[in-house]
Order: C-alpha cells, then structure tokens, then sequence
C-alpha cells in the first residue's frame, strides 16, 4: 500500500481526474475567485439598521463567526458532507467497478442513467423524495401494506433524509472520476495477477485498488467539496434543525439581510475549500 | 495423437471456441513435451492468442479439455495453473518497484521471504538485469521491461511458460538479441515454452516445433526442418518460405511414387515419402515448389535428372541479396507465373524479357499437398 502511494505521489498525472476538476476549476476562477475579492471585502464591513452595509472594517463579523454558538453548524457541516463522501465511496466504488468491468453492453446506458440526477432539477428530485418519504408517502405506505409498521414514520427531516438526499445528488461525482481511473487500468496487469497466483480478491487489494487510488481521491475530493456548500438537500429534506453553514450562510442574505456576516462565512468556506485543493493538488504532484 | 509419448507434459485438444457466433478455433490440438519449445505460428487473428488464453486459464473452451502433467485443469482457475505468461505488452504491475514485481507470483505461492530474497537477484542475473531491483517500472526502457516480464515469469519457476509475441514491440536489432537470449534461457531451465508468433524466422530460428495456425486450425505440426521440406498444406508452404502453388492430376502410376499431370501441361514423375499417401487417380491435388529450387537456365542445356519446364522470361528483380525471376511456364495458362529466386550475382542475371528459358526443378522438390477440390 505504502508502495502503491509512493507511486501515486511519484508524478504520475491522472489526466482524467484533471479533466473531470477542470470545469470545477473553472467555476472557481469565474463565479468565485472574482466575485471574492468583493465577498472578502464585504466581510469585514457592518451591518447597519434594516440590512445597510456601513463601509467601516473590522473584524467583528469573524469574531462572530467563530463564536461557540456557530461550531455545531460547522461540525455538522463537516460531518455530513465526511459521511456523504464515506457513503458514496462505499457505494461509488461497487458501482463504478460494476459499469468497467461486468456491465458489457448495459455500460453506455447504465451511465447515462447515473447522470440523471444532473439533468433533472435537483428541485425535481429533492420534491420526488419527499414524495417518496413523506408520513403519507410511498416508502410509509409500503411498509405499512407489507405489515412492517403500523404506523407511520417521519423520515423526512432526519439526518437519514439528509444523506440520503445528499448521497443520491452527489453518487455522480464520486462515480465518474472512479470509472475514469478504472477504466485505465489495463485488463492485462490484472490478469498477470491471476496469472501469479492471486485470486479474485488478492489481485483486487494488490493491483486494482491500487492502480485505481487517484480516482479514489479524486472522488472524494469532488464530492466532499460542493457537500460543504449545499444548503437545498437540508431546506428540502432536512428542516431547520439541522441547519448546515450553507444554510446559515444562505439565511444571512435571503433573511436576515445580514451580508456582511454571510460574506464572512462564505470567506471561512472559501478558505477551506481553497485550502483543501491546494493540499489535494500538492498530494497529486508531489 | 493417442499415441501420446511419456514425456507429454501439456496436452490440449481438441478444442473448439466461437466468440457469439463466429469460430474462433475449430479442433485444435497440441502436445507439448518437457523442456520443449513449442511455436503457434500464424497470420493475425487465426486464434493463436486465444489458444494460449485457453491454456493460461483466462478463457474457458466451449469443448476440448486442458491436461497439464496428466491432470485435467480445463475447470481449474488461471491463479492455479502451473503456468506463466509473458504479455504482449508486459503488463508488469506499475505500482511496484522490479523487485515486488518478481516477488509477486513467489509471494503469492507463499514462499518465504528470505528465499525471495535469494531468488529475485538470480532471476534478474538471468535476464541480464543485475541490480535492477529498486528500480521504478516507468523509468525502463521496452527492452528492460520485457526483461523483467521474462524474470517475473520464470522466477515462480512454473512448469509451462506461455508467450505471446513477446518480442512484437521492440525494434529489429533488439528483437534479434532477444531471440538467442530467450533460446539460451530457455535451453539452460530446461522450460517448456509455449511462444506465440506471426514471424516465420523468428519460428523456424527458436522453436523445436512449430502449429502452423490457419483461420482457426492447425495445419500442421513438425519442426521447423519438417515444415520448411514437407509441407502437407498450400497455406503451410506459402505462409513459410514462401512457394509456386499448382495444381495437378494423379495419374495411375508404380507405388511410393507419384505420377501427375501438372496444370494440362507437364508429367511430372516424383518420388513419395515413406508416410506419405497419394489420392486415387482422376484426383486432383495442388503442389508446390520452392522459388530458390526453381534452377533457370538461359541455354538450351538438358539438366540431367531434373524436371524440365519450357518456360518464358517475363521479368527479373534485383532485390541486393538475391534476384526474383518471374516466369511463364504454361502456354494453357499463361497469366500464371512462377517465381524462382537466383543468387544475388546480378552479371549471371539476363535483363533481356519475352526470351524463352528452362526452368529444371529435382523431383524431390515438388511437394505434394492436400486434394484439389475447387
Ligand atoms: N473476446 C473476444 N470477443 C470476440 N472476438 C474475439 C475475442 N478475442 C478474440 N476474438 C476474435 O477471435 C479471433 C482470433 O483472435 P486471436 O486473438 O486468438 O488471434 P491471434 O492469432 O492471436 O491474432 P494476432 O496475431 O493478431 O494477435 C479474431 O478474429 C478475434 O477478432
Ligand atoms: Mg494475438
């Protein structure tokens, strides 16, 4: 394994991983790196009567930011975008492994179908679901025609409704970059590993799951990023009880008119995000 | 081939697969004795590839069966035959270093690793690569890297060793090399070797045997000697060394011999092998000969003991090494010509075209080949 990293950290670009980032990188560049400087400007200004913003600087919407009243939202936030990209690891994995190697002909059709949740309005499908998990929806009904339950249960607005949400909109992006990077791997390397004697799942630990690490990270990375900054899946599904700094952050300019407290949090986002890619991107070239 | 000799050590037949509908291979068999070095020659996709992927375990046969020193492995899985491939194009594991690389088949087969230790250092002496160990695969050339695929191979030390077209990839000079290393190695372990190529002189410079594979079928077996001097197909003796195909009539003639009439044109008289048969008279069977057995002669001499042909110079080629004489042998039918090749001495050459010249073959060098039913 440590093997496997130091090939990994030896050089090696992942050219599909780069092209499946390049678009996020470029929405960084055009939607944020631009518009933050104003947004990073904003944040150190007050907030006046009725929403004004007073141009004086200070840095008392940070103080505020970091104020223990605030940190279970951040831990939130980190725990369920960490558990959303575990959970589409878990599943991803399986799955992009499924479409290379076994899926045959199903493979185009399959994909396409994984893009689904792109192209339909998250709207759309986040309503869908609290269709589906409603106390009068479909999942409650079955469970109760089947005799599971006798009565209803209220999945919607639970962590569970939230990963779930979370999980079904952000599986593409943690899928794509694993069926890129598998799809790489030479068929023949994996059949020298039967060849020496490994079976099945020795030459998976040994060859494939090493072989195919770069779109691992590359999975997490895309999936772990925009989790941070959803706040739909949460307003949707999940209710204010469960408010992560994407909500917090979208109640500073929708509803509390506070701006330049919202331009403050997004700035701490930012500098996360920011951050991360850069270690990620460190880790990629080393 | 029931009578199978003892030192058999794989024996495969017949098999027979089709990939959806099309046959890929149609009953081939092949026996592979101890410490032989066994070639499937053949054009591309005659199925040669896939015979080995049978014989390593990644393909199952839809009929046919796989033995491997006496025991049946057809149903066994590829991780637990006794045998080793060596890739086209390496497949050496890039996430390890030359030496994991060698180790892996060992470590897999559970040797200890103080005696991995020992052998890694000894297989990469016998491909050349001392010192290689620590070595990353990305930063080898081709040549290293097909080494190395070699060392990995041999170091679990199996008892068949499967290669196909190992040495496709690398460049002439390179090629030529390897060819004696990899007969020197093999010699030297005393390994069976399954090689799988589509270059005639690398088969006939390493094998002990040769398949001749032709669409899905072995056309003959024998060593390189036997199917140079007996070819028992057209396909066989054109794909190797290249041969003036005819056709010709059987006529009734003394036993052990044959008595034929070459394209309606020429009686032809000529010794048989001792195992070989002749179809019934009134048959029509196809011959071949060799262009460097075809002799010409400009002058109207009588070559003693030679078949004779009345035949018309239409064009010569000066190739450096030797000449390509193209000639019209059949007034029936004249747009079929034959090659001879002549030495390279282009002062014994005439250039002059349309003049009439013998062409003289020894009866030995027609060879008889399959019925000609078209
Ligand atoms: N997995 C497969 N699915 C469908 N057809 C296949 C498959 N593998 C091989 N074939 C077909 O089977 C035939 C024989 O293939 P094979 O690879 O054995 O040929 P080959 O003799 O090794 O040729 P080459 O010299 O080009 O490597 C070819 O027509 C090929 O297209
Ligand atoms: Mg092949």
């Amino acid at each position: 394994m440590d093997r496997a990293l130091s090939w990994l950290l030896g050089g090696r670009k992942p050219a599909a991983s780069h092209l499946l980032l390049a678009p996020a990188s470029l929405w960084l560049i055009f939607f944020l790196i631009i518009p933050a400087g104003g947004l990073v400007l904003l944040s150190f200004a007050k907030t006046g009567p009725y929403g004004a913003i007073v141009w004086e600087f200070g840095f008392q919407n940070y103080r505020r930011a970091f104020d223990t009243k605030y940190l279970p939202v951040f831990a939130r936030t980190l725990a369920f975008a960490g558990g959303t990209t575990a959970l589409c690891l878990v599943l991803g994995y399986p799955l992009a492994y499924y479409l290379t190697f076994r899926a045959g002909r199903w493979r185009n059709a399959l994909l396409v179908g994984l893009m689904v949740p792109f192209w339909s309005s998250c709207l759309v499908a986040y309503y869908s679901w609290m269709i589906v998990l409603g106390k009068e929806g479909l999942l409650n009904t079955a469970l109760i025609r089947a005799g599971f339950l006798s009565a209803p249960i209220g999945f919607l607005y639970t962590p569970f409704a939230i990963l779930l949400g979370l999980v079904y909109f952000y599986l593409p992006f943690t899928v794509l970059p694993l069926y890129a990077s598998l799809e790489k791997v030479p068929r023949s390397v994996i059949e020298a590993a039967y060849d020496l004697g490994a079976g099945r799942w020795t030459a998976f630990f040994k060859v494939t799951l090493p072989l195919s690490l770069p779109g691992v990270v590359a999975g997490c990375v895309l999936t772990f990023i925009p989790c941070l900054g959803d706040f739909l899946t949460v307003e949707i599904l999940g209710g204010p009880r469960y408010y992560l700094l994407g909500n917090l952050i979208s109640n500073q300019f929708m509803m509390a008119q506070d701006w330049p407290f919202g331009s403050a949090l997004t700035s701490i986002l930012l500098a996360g995000l920011v951050g991360g890619l850069w270690l990620y991107q460190r880790w990629e070239k080393a | 081939m029931s009578t199978v000799s003892d030192d058999a050590l794989l024996e495969v037949g017949p098999l027979n697969k089709a990939f959806g509908t099309t046959p890929v291979l149609r009953d081939v068999s092949l026996t592979v004795r101890k410490g032989e070095f066994m070639t499937l020659l053949g054009p591309s996709g005659c199925g040669k590839t896939t015979t080995l992927r049978i014989i390593a375990g990644f393909e199952a046969p839809d009929g046919g069966r796989v033995r491997l020193s006496g025991v049946d492995v057809t149903d066994t899985p590829a991780y637990e035959r006794d045998v080793h491939t060596v890739f086209q194009h390496y497949a050496l594991f890039p996430h390890l270093s030359v030496a994991d690389n060698i180790a892996f088949g060992m470590r897999m087969d559970k040797v200890p690793e103080d005696e991995i230790r020992r052998r890694v250092p000894e297989a990469l002496s016998m491909v050349k690569l001392s010192g290689f160990e620590a070595r990353r695969i990305q930063s080898l050339s081709g040549g290293q890297m097909q080494r190395v695929a070699l060392a990995r191979a041999i170091a679990g030390r199996p008892a068949v060793l499967l290669l196909d077209e190992p040495l496709g990839a690398l460049d002439l000079k390179l090629r030529k090399e390897m060819q004696l290393e990899l007969k020197n190695l093999q010699r030297r372990l005393g390994l069976a070797f399954i090689y799988v190529t589509h270059d005639q002189e690398e088969a006939m410079t390493m094998s002990d045997r040769i398949a001749v594979f032709n669409a899905g079928r072995i056309e003959q077996v024998g060593t390189p000697g036997e199917i140079y001097e007996m070819p028992k197909t057209s396909f066989v003796a054109d794909f190797i060394g290249g041969a003036n195909i005819f056709s010709a009539k059987v006529l009734p003639g003394a036993a052990g011999r044959a008595h034929l009439m070459l394209e309606d044109e020429y009686e032809l008289d000529v010794p048989l092998d001792p195992y070989e048969t002749l179809p019934e008279a009134g048959a029509r069977v196809k011959i071949a000969i060799r262009p460097e057995r075809v002799k010409v002669f400009y002058k109207d001499e009588l070559p003693f003991g030679l078949i004779r042909f009345d035949a018309i110079l239409k064009d010569t080629v000066f190739l450096g090494d030797a000449c390509q004489i193209y000639l019209q042998m059949f007034k029936k039918a004249p747009e079929r010509l034959a090659i001879a090749w002549a030495g390279g001495d282009r002062y014994a050459v005439h250039d002059d075209m349309d003049v009439p010249v013998i062409a003289a073959v020894q009866p030995e060098d027609v060879y008889i080949l399959e019925r000609d039913d078209a």
